[in-house]
């Protein structure tokens, strides 16, 4: 039966992502925007209290806890599961703050990686550990098939050896772990590329540097050097076969989960935006009339019914992409139409919003101005506008990558 | 304003095309100037006529019967009932085989071919909001499928699908919000009749930034009775009506819904065609003194059914925006991927890919936000946000869309050959249309 409101079961879970998200991140959110690369000693605590909670809660950051597919329970009924507790607690943490949650210990993207794609040992081995993703290189943004790091077995001892140069890894510095995309053979493409989990402290991975960024400030952002980096082959996450037929299905299927996430990423963000407008504006005297038609009210209520409109159906979309996962329906296509609207909702709303409030909004006093600058790089990571739009148009007009590049 | 001034005012606008129409001196229509006013206020409407049905008002004080709201199972779940699933099927498919085929003959007509009115009555759309109890066709609140099925039938047309809803939203009206003498009165020729009455509701007046919450049309009580004064515009079927629900400021109360049977005195309509949703032959509405009984308050004159009313139609334009705007989607991927430039599909340049991508995903929001507003309704939850929502989304993406799926297919889109001018004009009646339908 058709519903589209919040899971009751999920009210409570909300509720408790919303309190770390205003009682811990708001407070701490313009001192490491301010100090970057400077370590949130505050999240700690909050990440033990996390791993209290059982294995499995759904309060985790940017899906650490894993999204696999769940193949259901054998019957017809409808599921709310992991995916849409995973959304919906990013969505009242990024209300929060995007940077801090990017920066939970123990949360990162490579712990969804790993959660998604290890077999049993290997889950069981790196249990507990943080783990970052390294996918981007200096030569390689979005075209992910097109990476150059290479891993070599060497025979004699058992072990993958890397080399390449690695940019734009969330948390690399603060890690226990790094995920690390290399290609196996740079003549077949895309199928032989696998994910290496390299120890933050193995030698042959080196930090290069952090990034100085626009926005997220909270969230270190490293760039490696991968150096003869030797790891044993009992690292390599996934199937060591090189299988042209499967391709990149078993690391893109990485994205395909997590691109709702990062969704819920930029809903939460949005609605911390237009909460704060709303209440600015409130204050300046413009109340919206959800009755009244929109051309009959002031521009700026008209503006904010717009913006508004705009956050429910990014919502909404991240919602469906998470229900449709949770239901083991494939969703690729609404994961990145979710992605892509969430993504343009969130810059367009944050630098409207802005503007609206005036030196409120871009004045450092309050948090609008770093919303906006932590909201673009939601329409960039994970695939960024336009790869989401490239993905849904090759979808819906059946076109190969190599037809519609 | 006053009703002199009023007819003063059209009056003079239709004086000065009377001005210039040779026909006024080869008449030698010479009268006196008042006289002239008089009639040219009501130029070109004429009284419905005495071919629409009776309805035989039933007193009894009986109980309305009324749709309980549904119970949900807490879950978010886009899945339709399997009810629901097998509506949409039929309704696409009626929408594929009968109206799509019949769509372009009846835009050019303003107006839906008989045959197709039949068969919507055949399909029992005038029951879908109505309680079994009283001959409909459900036992609980279903705005989720009404939506579904107009959505489906705006699939194949939406011009078709607004002449085919609109007696089902007087119905629903009913349904909802009228009082058990009101229902024994007029729902049996609903749901019981072979052809449904035909019938709409007015709510849309003639001005720009028209605000269906401050209407200029008046009801005033005298002694027991309302006498209703007012001009409507854009009200489908429009001049075959047998009964409208109009809505009227009420003096000295607010907005109110009254029902009038097209057959009394001062019930005077002309044919309107706009620039779209042209077969379901709107119309103008001009009510001269119309006197009604105290009976046809409709909803205790209760200014949340009144807003809810708004809010239902709203609703339902939103449902008919997902429905075409899908219809533009289905349309353009076979063309792109057809259509060669420069020696390849033109879909194979981004250009042209993205604005697909953004049409589709675009309106899988807009058809999110319209199912999450009509779920809230159908579970008895306030509506009023996520109905804005929806209208904001519906309105400015579906315009949006509708530009788009001619601007794909270029010059060919211009031209009547192909089905997107049509759907052009016709998204434009959403975020326009007030009133009309309701879900």
């Amino acid at each position: 039966m058709i519903n589209l409101e919040i899971p009751k079961k999920f009210v409570p879970l909300v509720g408790q992502a919303h309190q770390v998200a205003e009682e811990v991140f708001r407070p701490i959110s313009r001192k490491y925007d301010q100090e970057e690369h400077a370590y949130p000693k505050e999240l700690d605590m909050l990440a033990a209290l996390i791993d209290g909670m059982n294995d499995g809660s759904d309060l985790g950051g940017a899906g650490a806890a894993g999204v696999r597919r769940t193949d259901g329970d054998g019957t017809d009924s409808i599921r709310n599961g992991s995916n849409m507790s995973t959304v919906l607690g990013i969505i009242e943490l990024c209300w929060g703050d995007v940077g801090l949650l990017l920066s939970m210990p123990r949360q990162g993207l490579g712990n969804s990686a790993i959660a998604s794609v290890a077999n049993d040992e290997q889950l069981e081995r790196f249990r507990g550990k943080w783990a970052a993703m390294a996918i981007t290189e200096p030569e390689a943004g979005s075209d992910s098939a097109a990476i150059r790091t290479t891993a070599v077995l060497d025979e004699q001892t058992g072990e993958y050896v890397l080399n390449g140069e690695k940019i734009y890894v969330t948390s690399g510095e603060r890690a226990d772990l790094v995920v690390v995309w290399a290609t196996l053979d740079r003549n077949v493409g895309r199928a032989a590329i696998k994910s290496f989990v390299v120890e933050r402290s193995n030698p042959g991975l080196k930090l290069d540097r952090l990034e100085h960024k626009l926005g997220i400030r909270a969230s270190d952002t490293a760039a490696f050097i991968l150096d003869d980096c030797r790891v044993p082959k009992e690292n390599l996450l996934g199937s060591p076969e090189v299988d042209t037929r499967k391709g990149f299905a078993g690391v893109m299927q990485t994205f395909d989960n997590t691109r709702p996430l990062v969704a819920g990423m930029a809903v939460g963000l949005t609605r911390a935006c237009l909460e704060l407008t709303e209440r600015l504006l409130r204050e300046a005297g413009v109340e919206v009339d959800y009755d009244k038609p929109a051309a009959s009210q002031s521009a700026a209520a008209a503006e904010y019914l717009a913006m508004e409109a705009d956050y429910e159906a990014a919502r909404l979309l991240t919602l469906e992409a998470a229900w449709m996962a949770d239901n083991s329906k494939p969703n690729s296509l609404q994961a990145s139409m979710a992605k892509a609207k969430a993504g343009r909702t969130c810059v367009d709303v944050a630098l409207r919003c802005v503007r609206l409030c005036g030196s409120l909004g871009y004045g450092g006093e309050l948090l609008l101005e770093k919303w906006a600058r932590d909201a673009k790089i939601l329409d960039l990571f994970e695939g960024t506008q336009q790869i989401q739009l490239l993905i849904i148009a090759r979808q819906l007009l059946g076109k190969s990558s190599a037809e519609l590049k | 304003m006053s009703m002199a001034e009023r007819s003063m005012g059209l009056g003079l606008r239709a004086l000065g095309r009377l001005a210039g129409s040779d026909v006024v001196d080869r008449l030698g229509v010479r009268k006196p100037a008042e006289r002239v006013l008089y009639r040219a206020t009501r130029d070109g409407f004429k009284a419905v006529g005495a071919a629409g049905r009776t309805f035989k008002s039933v007193n009894g004080g009986r109980k309305a019967q009324r749709l309980p709201s549904t119970t949900s199972t807490g879950l978010f779940d886009l899945t339709p009932t399997d009810e629901q699933q097998m509506l949409q099927e039929s309704f696409r498919a009626f929408g594929s085989d009968q109206l799509r085929p019949n769509a372009l003959r009846a835009d050019t007509a303003a107006k839906a071919p008989e045959e197709i009115l039949k068969q919507g009555g055949e399909l029992g759309l005038t029951m879908l909001g109505v309680p079994s109890a009283l001959g409909g066709a459900v036992d609980e609140r279903s705005s989720v499928t009404a939506v579904l099925a107009a959505e489906a039938l705006a699939h194949g047309d939406m011009g078709l699908a607004v002449a085919l809803l609109a007696p089902a939203g007087v119905a629903s009206a009913l349904a909802l919000w009228g009082d058990g003498d009101q229902q024994a009165t007029y729902l049996p020729a609903f749901v019981e009749a072979e052809t449904p009455a035909s019938a709409s509701i007015a709510i849309q007046e003639p001005r720009a930034l028209f605000d269906p919450f401050a209407l200029q049309t008046t009801a005033r009580r005298e002694r027991d009775d309302f006498v209703l004064d007012g001009v409507k515009s854009l009200v489908p079927l429009a001049e075959g009506a047998e009964l409208l629900v109009v809505a009227a400021r009420l003096e000295g109360h607010g907005p109110v819904l009254l029902l009038v049977e097209a057959k009394e005195r001062g019930v005077l309509v002309k044919a309107a065609p706009g620039m779209g949703v042209r077969a379901a032959a709107t119309g103008d509405l001009l009510l001269e003194g119309v006197r009604l009984p105290a009976r046809a308050l409709l909803g205790d004159g209760d200014p949340a059914v009144y807003a809810e009313a708004v809010r239902r139609a709203r609703l339902a334009w939103c449902a008919l925006a997902c429905g075409t705007g899908r219809a533009v989607l289905d349309y353009v991927i076979p063309h792109v991927n057809e259509r060669v430039a420069f020696g390849e599909p033109i879909s194979n340049r981004q250009s042209v890919a993205f604005t697909v991508s953004d049409i589709a995903l675009e309106l899988e929001g807009m058809r999110l936000a319209t199912l999450r507003a009509a779920a809230r309704l159908d579970a008895g939850k306030d509506a009023a946000r996520e109905v804005a929502i929806a209208r904001q989304l519906c309105s400015e993406k579906g315009a949006w869309i509708g530009s788009n799926g001619v601007q794909l297919l270029g010059g060919h889109g211009y031209v009547k050959e192909h089905p997107v001018e049509r759907w052009y004009r016709d998204l434009r009646a959403v975020g326009v249309c007030e009133g009309a339908l309701l879900v």
